[in-house]
Order: structure tokens, then C-alpha cells, then sequence
């Protein structure tokens, strides 16, 4: 029963996906007051997740199956890390050990979900969504793996979220060093891309391929596809906050960093145009990457 | 084997507000071919015109479209007053003025609007609302000058129809004076920024060469090297007293085309200025114009997007029998056939909407054979209906 609280409950599918619809409406409004206009009322997300829910769901001939279970996947697995991830602020120890690696390879399920789902939609726009989201994921993959690879040195080898935790509580968050920085600063550009925002909106590009993987969606699933980007706005910050600025985990302070990962995301997005597919690729594995190993390298001199 | 596929930009597509279609046969992300389909919302304006009288038509032309709804009755006066003599000799010097005046206050709000939709475009978002936020005193400008925000029925044949008052001239100057720091905002934040750079540098080319094959005009060639603006070339208005420059780019690419259109607006602004200095006072805005004699005449205006061409035949009634239009888009929008094709997706949309396309104008008639399924007449049929057209004129012209 517990267990089905956590995961439904608190800190599961309703907590995080309330923070996140709220931080959603957060980043629109102050979207909106930086171009000058009023921005929606603090229920317009839930609203429009309630709408959606009213609607009919249009399926595409053909694979049905996968197109309707695929948003499922992508909720549960952001749904399952949200969940972990709460239950390592609130008791560190509690989890299993290498649980690090459980949830780096969870958050790119969402990624993933949506890929299976809008190429078994069979548009051609979803197609060059698809392929732009995979080379989106290629892209950003490896400076996060860096990036995590330098904490995991800095915590002495700590493969525990839990453990990360206690590491810092002793030694200070691991952002206030040489290595703990840099690899901070890829992590936000990862953050972005991974949350398809910005400069890397670019699997969905409204004004390009008319929101690419998301095209066939409607109704239902793509309620499900918000809940999912939803519950990922709440929870990749998060990681990144256990990661970078694991010291003071209390209630305001974690929203005070919260709010602040949201204020540079919002910043960035809105004062950059969209990227191509092959200037991220670019981007990504050459400042990135090799500022990820500058931190690896520093991080195992100790720096 | 590569597999090709179809994008399909339109017919209803966020990317462009009117209905067309762009066919891009896509391989991966590259495009190698387009088809550029359009005549969704075809009017007819033409035969209408030809159904009201010459003081009707300024309200219909400007119809036309909502962006250059100074430039189409503007071509369409100068037109009818090229049968009558010129327009210089025709309309009183107030009237010039107040007519450039207003031919340039639309082309700061077509160069504000066309820059806010490039940034909404590139996925900048903010650049769009900042345009269109500073593009709003435009407007309001002409509320006041012309009771309109668009369609300001400001033209007739022989003079304009509102005279500027003397206490609005300060209200205007002061909106110009307000408007250059926003164009310096602009050009810092667009000319200067990296990651725009990136997007739009060396995207789209259209070289010189190309610019005059496929006959591009205004803003879209200028960006291209080629020289061509017909406020210098065939002055109107009052255009010829003033001091200003013609923008020139050579490049070609999205990013000049950009350059272009912002420049412009510090030379519109001048434009307007000195207008507004040299208006004469207390002079008529209009010469009482009774009967249009038979004859053709031409009217030329350099449009936001290009040059604009009217060509009115009259037969001495108060109606014309032909009103042919030609607007800047329809040659500009072809040009996308080279600058588009060797792209990928996302330049190529961008691509499409550099050349500021305006599908309104642009729309021609598809005739459909209903027994080989469809049929879009080429140019040779085109041809063959025009002049049949003429040998109907000439004979019911040789009857009266």
C-alpha cells in the first residue's frame, strides 16, 4: 500500500506532475511578460490537460498497439524516476545501490517512447521528427554521461543517489569546484535538450514540421505526452539539482534552486533562436563533450 | 537506394497564415526538389474591377492585401493618371507628399511585421513580440492619419482623400523618433548575434545571376546585388525631391535579405521625416478629376515586397475594361525553386518565408478539365486567352 502512495501519490505521478504543470505555467507566464504580453492564468496547463481528456482520439491506420501504449511508457518511466529521486531527499538511504544508473537510463525512455510512437505513426513529418529526435538523444547522451562520470568521481565512486546526497551534506555541493562546475554547465545545456526546449526545440518545431513527433497525437495520448513532458520539467532539474547542489535539500532551498534552474531555462529559450539538427550535433560533441572531459580529468586530480 | 519522401508545407500549415503548398521532396532532412503550388484563394479582383467605376476601384485594389493596402490603389491612381498625362503634372504637391508619406509608413510596418514573423520562424519568439509591440505605434499612426489601422482608403485618382492635419505632425515625428531605437535594437539583436548568424548565414542562396533569371523584385533582389528600386527608377510621389539611398546586400542569403529590410527602415523613416518638413501648407490635396479619357496606362510603385504594377485600359465610360494586376510576390515566390532545393527542412522553410510571400496577391486561377482530371493552364494557353481577349475588345471598341 505504501509503496502504491509513493508511486501514485507523493512524491509519484500526482505530486510531480501538479510541480511540473505549475512550473510549465511558470515559464509561460514569464515568457510572456519578457515579450511584453500578459501570459495565461496559473490553471491554463491543468486546464489544457483537462480539455485534451475530453477529446477524441484519432488513431492512424496501421500500428495501432504501439501507438497508443507508447505515451504510457514514457509517463511511467518519468513517473518511476520522479518517484525515486523524492524518496532519496526525503530518506537517502533507502534505495539500492548503483540506483544512479537505473535512473539515468529511465530518463531517456520518454525520449524513446515518443520515438516509437510517432514513427508508428507513419506521417512524414513525425518521420523527421523521429529521425531529429534521435540524433537529439545521440547528441546529448554523452556529455550527460560525462558530466555524471565527473560527480561520480567527485563522491568517491557513490553509484547511490543516497549516497551523492550524504557526500555532499558533508563536503559541500558538488558545483562549488573546478570539475563540479564545468561538468554543471554541460548538465543545463543537456537539461534543455532533454526537455526539448529552446535553442533544441527542435524534434517538435512548430514552424518546421508542425510539431513533428507529436503530429498524429490527440486526445488522450497526447494528454498522456504533456503529463510525461510535465512530470520530466519537474524531475530532470531535480537530478540535476541532487547532482550539482546536493547540500541543502529542505524545502526552500530546494525550490529556491528549482526556481532558479527554471529562470536560466526560461532566460536561454527566450533569448536564442531554434538550432538546426546538425549544429546541435555539432554543438554537442565539441564544447560539451570535451568540456565533460576537461571535468572528468580535473575531477580525478581532485580539483 | 534513397528513399524520398514528401513534407508537405500547406495548405494549411503554422508556417505561412494563407493557404499554399509547398511540395518538398525530401531526402533525410536534405530537400532536393519543391513544387510550389498555389491559387487556393483566387478572387477574381480583376474581373471585379472591371465591374465598378474608377472611383470605386481604390477600395477594391486595396483589398488586395491588408500588408501593401497602400501600394495596390497607390499603382492603380498612378495608372488611371497615366491615361489622363502624369502624376506629377495632375496632383497638387501637398498631396505628393502626404501620398509618399503613407506609402512609406506601410513600408515600416510591412518591414517590422515580416521581421517579427522571421523571428517566430527561427523559433525566437521574443523577436516577434518585440516587433510587432513596436510596430503597434505604426499603426496607431495611421488610425489617426487615415481613420484605419489597414485598408486606409487614403487614394483617389488625383489627389488623396485625407489631409494630414498640422497638430498630428508632431505625434507622427515623435513615433519616427521613437522608432529608431528599436531599429537599433533590431540591428544589434539580429546583425549581431551569433547563433542567429548561424541559422541565416550563407541559407537560401540566391546569387545575382539567379535573381535576374527568375525576375525577383524588391527587397529579395536587392539583397541579391541587383539593383533595382522603382522609387529611384521611376520616381512617384514625391519621392525624387528627398535625400536617400538605396540598400544593397550581395551575398543572397537569408541573412542579407534581413539586412536589407532593416536598413530600409532607417531610409523610410528619413523618407517620412523630410516629407514631413517639406509639406507644403495650406495647399489642395486633390485636382477634381471629371472624365477618363480612352487609352492604357501604367502604374509602377515599389511595394514592401516589390514592385508593384497596375495596368489599366480604359474606353472612355467610367469603367475600365482591363485591370491587370501584377504583384511582387508572384515573382518572388518562384525564386524559392533554386534557394530552397539543396537545404535541409529547416532552412527551407525559412527559406519560404524570407522572401516575405504574401499569397493573397499572388493567387491565379487553375482552370480544371473535368475529363483528364485537372488541368493548370501553362503559359502558352495564358497567352492564347489574352489575346483572344483583345481581338473581343477591339471589336466591341470598333462597334462603339
Amino acid at each position: 500500500m505504501k509503496s502504491i502512495f509513493y508511486y501514485l501519490i507523493f512524491p509519484g505521478f500526482i505530486f510531480s506532475a501538479t510541480i511540473g504543470l505549475l512550473a510549465g505555467w511558470f515559464d509561460r507566464k514569464l515568457t510572456a511578460r519578457l515579450q511584453w504580453r500578459m501570459g495565461p492564468p496559473w490553471h491554463q496547463n491543468f486546464t489544457d490537460i483537462l480539455k485534451l481528456l475530453g477529446k477524441e482520439v484519432i488513431v492512424p491506420q496501421g500500428t495501432k498497439l504501439t501507438f497508443l501504449l507508447s505515451p504510457y511508457l514514457g509517463l511511467i518511466a518519468a513517473v518511476l524516476v520522479s518517484t525515486s529521486l523524492g524518496r532519496s531527499i526525503i530518506s537517502p538511504l533507502e534505495s539500492f545501490g548503483g540506483d544512479l544508473i537505473v535512473i539515468f537510463y529511465l530518463l531517456a525512455i520518454p525520449a524513446v517512447a515518443l520515438i516509437i510512437g510517432a514513427s508508428s505513426s507513419r506521417n512524414p513529418l513525425a518521420s523527421v521528427g523521429v529521425s531529429r529526435e534521435i540524433k537529439l538523444l545521440l547528441a546529448y547522451e554523452l556529455p550527460l554521461i560525462l558530466s555524471i562520470i565527473t560527480i561520480v568521481i567527485k563522491c568517491k565512486g557513490a553509484l547511490q543517489i543516497g549516497q551523492i546526497i550524504q557526500q555532499q551534506m558533508i563536503f559541500g555541493s558538488n558545483v562549488f569546484s573546478f570539475s563540479g562546475a564545468l561538468a554543471f554547465i554541460v548538465a543545463i545545456f543537456c537539461m534543455q535538450a532533454k526537455l526539448g526546449i529552446g535553442l533544441f526545440d527542435i524534434a517538435e518545431a512548430d514552424q518546421e514540421i508542425m510539431g513533428g513527433t507529436l503530429i498524429e497525437y490527440s486526445g488522450l495520448p497526447l494528454a498522456i505526452f504533456k503529463l510525461t513532458k510535465a512530470v520530466m520539467l519537474y524531475t530532470v532539474p531535480l537530478f540535476i539539482i541532487i547532482l550539482f547542489l546536493g547540500k541543502d535539500l529542505g524545502p526552500i532551498f530546494l525550490i529556491a534552486k528549482y526556481l532558479m534552474l527554471l529562470v536560466i531555462m526560461t532566460l536561454i529559450k527566450n533569448t536564442n533562436p531554434r538550432l538546426r539538427i546538425d549544429q546541435v550535433l555539432r554543438f554537442f560533441w565539441r564544447i560539451p563533450t570535451i568540456l565533460g572531459v576537461i571535468a572528468v580529468i580535473l575531477a580525478i586530480f581532485g580539483k | 537506394m534513397s528513399h524520398k519522401i514528401i513534407v508537405p508545407i500547406g495548405p494549411y500549415h503554422p508556417l505561412q497564415e494563407e493557404p499554399e503548398y509547398f511540395q518538398l521532396y525530401v531526402d533525410g532532412e536534405k530537400v532536393v526538389d519543391l513544387d510550389i503550388i498555389i491559387g487556393y484563394n483566387h478572387r477574381g479582383i480583376e474581373k471585379l474591377s472591371e465591374s465598378k467605376h474608377f472611383d470605386q476601384i481604390p477600395y477594391l485594389v486595396e483589398r488586395i492585401c491588408g500588408i501593401c493596402s497602400s501600394s495596390h490603389p497607390y499603382a492603380y491612381c498612378l495608372a488611371v493618371e497615366n491615361i489622363l498625362g502624369t502624376e506629377a503634372m495632375l496632383v497638387p504637391e501637398r498631396a505628393l507628399y502626404i501620398r509618399t508619406i503613407i506609402d512609406e509608413l506601410q513600408r515600416i510596418h510591412s518591414h517590422l511585421l515580416w521581421l517579427g514573423l522571421a523571428g517566430h520562424f527561427i523559433g525566437y519568439n521574443t523577436v516577434w513580440m518585440w516587433a510587432w509591440k513596436y510596430r503597434e505605434p505604426v499603426l496607431d499612426c495611421f488610425e489617426m492619419v487615415t481613420g484605419n489601422r489597414n485598408n486606409y482608403a487614403m487614394f483617389k485618382v488625383g489627389g488623396v482623400r485625407r489631409d494630414i492635419k498640422d497638430e498630428d505632425i508632431p505625434i507622427l515625428k515623435k513615433m519616427l523618433d521613437d522608432l529608431i531605437p528599436a531599429a537599433d535594437l533590431f540591428r544589434g539583436a539580429i546583425m549581431d548575434d551569433p547563433v542567429i548568424k548561424s541559422r541565416l548565414k550563407d541559407v537560401g542562396l540566391l546569387t545575382r545571376q539567379q535573381a535576374i533569371d527568375w525576375c525577383v523584385v524588391g527587397p529579395t533582389a536587392r539583397a541579391s546585388g541587383v539593383n533595382i528600386d522603382i522609387r529611384r527608377d521611376e520616381p512617384y510621389g514625391a519621392i525624387d525631391r528627398l535625400d536617400w539611398k538605396v540598400i544593397l546586400e550581395k551575398e543572397g542569403d537569408i541573412f542579407c535579405k534581413t539586412v536589407v529590410r532593416i536598413l530600409e527602415l532607417y531610409e523610410s523613416i528619413s523618407i517620412i521625416r523630410q516629407s514631413l518638413d517639406k509639406l507644403p501648407k495650406n495647399a489642395p490635396i486633390d485636382a477634381e478629376v471629371k472624365d477618363i479619357p480612352g487609352g492604357e496606362g501604367i502604374g509602377r510603385v515599389e511595394a514592401p515586397r516589390g514592385e508593384c504594377f497596375h495596368y489599366i485600359k480604359s474606353d472612355g465610360t467610367n469603367r475600365p475594361i482591363r485591370h491587370k494586376i501584377r504583384s511582387p510576390s508572384f515573382m518572388n515566390v518562384a525564386s524559392d525553386k533554386v534557394s530552397a532545393v539543396g537545404g535541409t527542412i529547416s532552412d527551407a522553410t525559412l527559406t519560404l518565408a524570407a522572401v516575405d510571400p504574401c499569397y493573397c496577391c499572388t493567387e491565379r486561377v487553375a482552370v480544371i478539365n473535368k475529363v483528364d482530371n485537372r488541368k493548370v493552364m501553362n503559359g502558352w494557353d495564358l497567352i492564347k486567352l489574352c489575346q483572344e481577349k483583345t481581338l473581343k475588345l477591339k471589336a466591341t471598341l470598333s462597334e462603339s
